[in-house]
């Protein structure tokens, strides 16, 4: 599974299962090491995902029957 | 009664009245029904009820509303008042007068909405639209959120800032709709499907700021609900509204009270979610350690099996226990043999014991006395036959005509060595043959007498 692609709810779930099993079942060495490496990296992934913290907020214009996204800034008061 | 046909039945004005009532209640109408018009006669009695009748230009009915229902009434009913009454249509026995029993009033204009409202639910809710079975869950991630509202005004802005706040790495797509007036349903409309087109986000909150019945109207719209339903994308409905539902809260699949509120159903918190993610990420860690910690232990256990510990041990004990071994074999070995021979000792023992000999010599004393005996009776046997034999002998020679003979008596055979019994069987000049007592005559025939009468012995002579 490309990391890239995954998505965050999928990865927390992945990260999520990695850890029960290895906290709880007994997996072979080899295998533990690579549930380890994966678990990292999910957890890095998410991180920076949750990182983004630039916020992308955009509006949808309809001009001469097609849709464009435009930036969009909430009305303040 | 004669002259009356049989099925006419003669009724009492009760039983008349109780007739009409069930007629009356029997009608799925009557028992549910909205009716528009103006109030007169009102009176509030002591007791709670309300007495009233509603009219229009041509008509006019009784109506009562008992404290139980009128308790709810959201506006006090006056003379003149123009109301929405929903009740249930049935008789006063005693008056034998029909009356409107009231469980529900509005008052007219704002009522007609109203009423408007109330068949649009039941309609919707009969269809299916509100099955709670049927609808989406809300991703607890999601990777878009699309918010359909005014591009203006507090709703907008409400959302933005709490989506912002919470979770701000997810984007947002906002399309924005009229959300009062006659264009607003069908924009709302147009936006649902719009999104559903787009596929761009997997969440959706459509709504708007509080405001009167007539300003959420579009909520309460078929075509709204319907596009509601037909949705692929979750929907949480936000209509600021704490207290009433609209239509659309009853068909999104959640409902949230304000906008602020939807948008934190739409998104979980950041910082709850990095707290959750540092979680992870320190018991993967020491999820791994625990792992390696258990296999330690198990290799340190293994290690520490006695095997490993002191091998040379392990071989002693073997060698030892073949000693061991071998000691018992001898040992059985040496036990069978023993008592093989006991065996073979008790056995000889006992041949020697019952040996044949004195059976040897019993069978010869039994066949010696057997020879005798046999012996004895045969001599006795002997004796018995020898003395018969000369028994026989003696009674032989008694009988022999020798014996006669010599009494003087002779034999006479003719040539032909027969008995010469007649004379008629001699001629004379036959030779014949006259035996004797000792001895024998060859004699002629010189002549034949024969006698009269019959032989005679002497007469022969």
């Amino acid at each position: 599974m490309g990391e890239e692609s995954i998505s965050f709810e999928k990865a927390m779930e992945r990260l999520d299962k990695i850890v029960t099993e290895l906290e709880h079942g007994d997996v072979p060495l080899e295998q533990a090491i690579e549930l380890f490496q994966e678990g990292m990296k999910l957890s890095k992934l998410c991180g920076e995902k949750l990182e983004q913290v630039e916020q992308k907020i955009e509006v949808l214009i309809e001009s001469e029957g097609e849709w464009k996204k435009k930036d969009f800034q909430p009305p303040v008061e | 009664m004669t002259g009356m046909e049989k099925n006419k039945r003669i009724l009492t004005v009760k039983d008349l009245t109780r007739y009409i009532k069930q007629m009356l209640e029997a009608d799925d109408l009557l028992q549910n029904v909205w009716v528009q018009g103006e109030i007169s006669n009102f009176t509030h009695h002591s007791s709670g009820h309300m007495y009233f009748t509603l009219k229009d230009n041509s008509s006019r009915v009784k109506c009562i509303m008992f404290s139980s229902y009128n308790q709810r009434l959201a506006f006090m009913p006056k003379e003149g008042t123009k109301v929405l009454a929903c009740g249930n249509v049935s008789v006063y026995e005693r008056d034998g007068q029909y009356q409107f029993y009231v469980t529900k009033m509005q008052p007219d204009g704002i009522g007609s909405l109203y009423l408007a409202y109330e068949q649009l639910k039941k309609k919707l809710e009969q269809e299916g639209l509100f099955d709670t079975a049927r609808k989406r869950d809300i991703p607890r991630f999601p990777k878009a959120v699309g918010v359909v509202t005014s591009p203006t005004g507090a709703a907008v802005r409400d959302i933005m800032t709490t989506l912002q706040r919470r979770f701000p790495s997810v984007p947002v797509l906002l399309y924005p709709v009229s959300v009062q007036g006659k264009h607003a349903a069908p924009s709302i409309v147009k936006a649902i499907e719009q999104m559903n087109v787009l596929q761009e986000v997997d969440v959706m909150i459509v709504g708007r700021g509080g405001g009167s019945l007539e300003e959420l109207w579009a909520f309460n719209e078929e075509i709204v609900a319907r596009s509601i339903y037909a949705s692929d994308i979750p929907i949480i409905s936000a209509v600021g509204h704490e207290t009433d539902f609209t239509i659309a809260d009853f068909v999104a699949d959640l409902r949230a009270a304000t906008p602020t509120a939807a948008a934190e159903l739409a998104v979980p918190h950041q910082d709850e979610l990095k707290q959750q993610l540092q979680q992870l990420h320190r018991r993967v860690q020491l999820g791994l350690q625990q792992q390696v910690r258990r296999k330690k232990d198990h290799l340190h256990s293994l290690m520490r099996s006695p095997y490993f510990l002191y091998p040379r041990q392990q071989l002693l004990q073997s060698a030892e226990s073949l000693d061991r071994m071998k000691d018992r074999l001898v040992h059985q070995m040496k036990q069978q043999t023993g008592k093989q021979k006991e065996k073979l000792l008790r056995m000889e023992h006992k041949l020697t014991t019952n040996s044949p000999h004195e059976q040897l010599r019993d069978a010869k004393k039994k066949v010696e006395t057997a020879n005798h005996q046999l012996k004895q009776a045969m001599h006795a046997i002997l004796r018995n036959h020898q003395q018969r034999f000369l028994g026989m002998t003696k009674q032989l020679d008694a009988l022999s005509p020798l014996k006669v003979m010599q009494r003087g008596y002779s034999l006479v055979y003719t040539e032909q060595q027969t008995l010469l019994k007649s004379v008629k069987h001699a001629q004379p000049g036959d030779i014949v043959k006259i035996r004797l007592s000792d001895g024998s005559l060859d004699c002629q025939v010189w002549s034949i007498k024969e006698n009269e009468g019959g032989s005679s012995w002497e007469k022969n002579q």
